[in-house]
C-alpha cells in the first residue's frame, strides 16, 4: 500500500485573507499563481517565501508563516510586482499591510533592523518636519547594531562629512503643529 | 518660466550635489524655482510601511501648499515624486484626510525633473544654451524604480522603458547606450538595513552598465545616485573586481554641458571620482 506522505496538513482558513483584503483594499483572492511578480522581483534570492507563494499562503490563511516571514521585511518596495500583475493586485502594498499587521500584533520582525529603521526615520520627521539624515543614521545604527555597529560607519561618515554631504543642523519648518496632528490622527485611525 | 519646487530632504544632505546642480541648471535655463514654503518630508519609504493614512497625509500636506501657489510642481527625487503622485490620486478621488483642508483643487501638474526638462523646457532651449557637447561620452540612463512604477500612480507612458533622460542626454551629444537595467532596483534603504542585499543589486547594475560599454551612469534619483556612488570601493574590496564607474545625477552632466562654473564644486562631492573621465573625454579641463 502506498501511503502519501504529507509534511503537514493545511486546513484553509479564510479569515486571514479577508483581514488582509479589508485592510489593504486589494483583492488577494484573485491571484491565479502566474508568478509574474516573483519573476520580476529583484530580491527573491533573499526571501524565504517567493511573492506568488506568499499570495497563495494568504489565500490559504497561513497567518504565522506569512507574518513571521523574511519576505515581508526584505521586499524593497520597487513595485515591479504590481506593475506587472495581470490581475492588478498591488503586491507591494500587500507587503506593507502585512508589515503593519505584524507590527500591530507585536510580532518580532524576522529582520529586526527594518522596523527599527522606519521608526527612527519617522521619529525624525515628527520632530523636525523633515528627516535629519545624520540624526536618523546615528540613532538607527546605535539602536540596531550598538556602539560597535555605529563605529563601523565612522569611515563612511567621515568621507561624507569631508565632502559636505552631512547636514548638521536641520532647517526649521513652520507649521510643525500640523505635521504632529497628521501623525496623531493617522495613529488613531490605525 | 516659473515652477514650484519640492527639493526633498536628501538634496541638502547626502545628495547635496544633486540639489546644487538642479538650482544652477535651472538658473541657466531661465527656470525660476519657487521652493514650497515650509515643505515637509513626503513620508518617503518609511510612512507607507508603517501606516497608510500617514503616508498619504504627509505627502498631501505639501500638495496643499502647492495647490495654494497653483504652479506646476517640479520634483527632483524619484521617491518624493512617487509619494506626491500617489497622494495626488487620493486627493483627486476625494479622500478626506484629518488635518488637511478638504479644498484641494489640484489644477497643477507634478513633474519629475527629467520629464520637466524634456517636455516643458524642451530641446530647443537646451540646444541654444549648450556650450560643451558631450561628444562620444558613453553612458547609460538609469531611472530606478519610482519615477515610473506603478504607471497607474506615476502616469508613466513607458514604465518599463522610459525615455526622457535618454532624449536629454542624446541632445547634449552623449552616446547613450541601450541596456535592460534602466528601471532595475538599487535596493533603496536596504543599504542600511540589509546592505548585503543592496550591494548585490548595485553590483548587478554596475556590471550591466559595463557590459553595455558605458563609461558612466546617469540617474534621476538621488537615492540611486548615492547608493551607486558611495558603495563602489566596498564592492571592489569584497569581490576583488575593481569598480570605478562615475555616477551623475542628470543635472550635473547637464550643468557641465551648459558650462556652469560651479560644476567643479559638485563633482568634488562624489565618492567615485568623475573628474578624470570628464577630463579624459575633453569635456572639462
Amino acid at each position: 500500500m502506498i501511503v502519501a506522505e504529507l509534511s503537514r496538513v493545511i486546513v484553509p482558513n479564510p479569515w486571514f485573507c479577508r483581514k488582509v483584503e479589508e485592510m489593504s483594499g486589494d483583492k488577494v483572492s484573485v491571484c491565479f499563481q502566474c508568478a509574474k511578480c516573483t519573476n520580476g522581483c529583484p530580491v527573491t534570492f533573499a526571501m524565504d517565501i517567493a511573492p506568488h507563494r506568499l499570495m497563495h499562503s494568504i489565500q490559504l490563511g497561513l497567518r504565522d508563516e506569512v507574518l513571521h516571514s523574511d519576505t515581508i521585511w526584505v521586499c524593497a518596495s520597487c513595485e515591479t510586482c504590481n506593475t506587472r500583475c495581470p490581475n492588478d493586485i498591488d503586491v507591494a502594498h500587500i507587503m506593507d499591510t502585512l508589515r503593519q499587521i505584524s507590527q500591530g500584533e507585536g510580532i518580532r520582525a524576522s529582520q529586526s533592523n527594518v522596523p527599527i529603521f522606519h521608526s527612527v526615520f519617522l521619529s525624525s520627521v515628527r520632530k523636525h518636519g523633515r528627516v535629519s539624515e545624520m540624526e536618523m543614521a546615528l540613532i538607527y545604527y546605535l539602536k540596531s547594531q550598538g556602539l560597535t555597529g555605529l563605529l563601523k560607519q565612522a569611515g563612511m561618515g567621515s568621507r561624507m562629512f569631508i565632502r559636505g554631504k552631512i547636514k548638521l543642523i536641520p532647517t526649521p519648518v513652520r507649521g510643525m503643529s500640523q505635521v504632529r496632528t497628521l501623525f496623531r490622527k493617522a495613529e488613531e485611525k490605525r | 518660466m516659473n515652477v514650484s519646487y519640492y527639493p526633498g530632504c536628501s538634496l541638502s544632505g547626502t545628495a547635496r550635489e544633486c540639489g546644487e546642480s538642479v538650482e544652477a541648471v535651472s538658473r541657466r535655463l531661465g527656470v525660476e524655482l519657487q521652493e514650497l514654503t515650509n515643505w515637509s518630508c513626503c513620508g518617503s519609504s518609511s510612512a507607507h510601511v508603517t501606516n497608510d493614512m500617514l503616508a498619504v497625509a504627509l505627502a498631501a500636506r505639501n500638495l496643499e501648499i502647492a495647490d495654494r501657489v497653483g504652479m506646476d510642481l517640479m520634483v527632483p527625487c524619484a521617491a518624493c515624486y512617487h509619494r506626491l503622485k500617489l497622494a495626488e490620486k487620493e486627493l483627486l478621488a476625494g479622500k478626506q484626510i484629518e488635518g488637511i483642508s478638504g479644498m484641494y483643487k489640484g489644477n497643477f501638474r507634478i513633474k519629475h525633473i527629467a520629464d520637466f526638462l524634456w517636455e516643458d523646457v524642451g530641446e530647443g532651449t537646451l540646444k541654444k544654451k549648450v556650450k560643451k557637447h558631450l561628444g562620444g561620452l558613453n553612458l547609460v540612463c538609469y531611472y530606478g524604480c519610482l519615477t515610473t512604477r506603478p504607471p497607474k500612480v506615476t502616469d508613466a507612458k513607458r514604465p518599463e522603458d522610459p525615455q526622457a533622460m535618454d532624449y536629454l542626454m542624446k541632445s547634449l551629444g552623449a552616446n547613450v547606450k541601450s541596456w535592460s537595467y534602466k528601471t532595475a532596483c538599487c535596493g533603496g534603504n536596504l543599504i542600511l538595513t540589509r546592505p548585503d542585499i543592496a550591494i548585490k543589486l548595485i553590483q548587478n547594475i554596475l556590471d550591466m552598465a559595463l557590459e553595455a560599454e558605458a563609461d558612466c551612469i546617469v540617474t534621476g534619483c538621488p537615492m540611486c545616485y548615492s547608493n551607486l556612488d558611495r558603495t563602489q570601493k566596498e564592492i571592489s574590496k569584497e569581490t576583488g573586481k575593481k569598480y570605478d564607474i562615475p555616477i551623475f545625477y542628470l543635472t550635473e552632466l547637464l550643468g557641465v554641458s551648459l558650462g556652469e562654473p560651479s560644476a567643479k564644486r559638485w563633482l568634488r562631492r562624489h565618492l567615485t571620482d568623475p573628474t578624470l573621465l570628464l577630463r579624459h573625454m575633453g569635456i572639462t579641463q
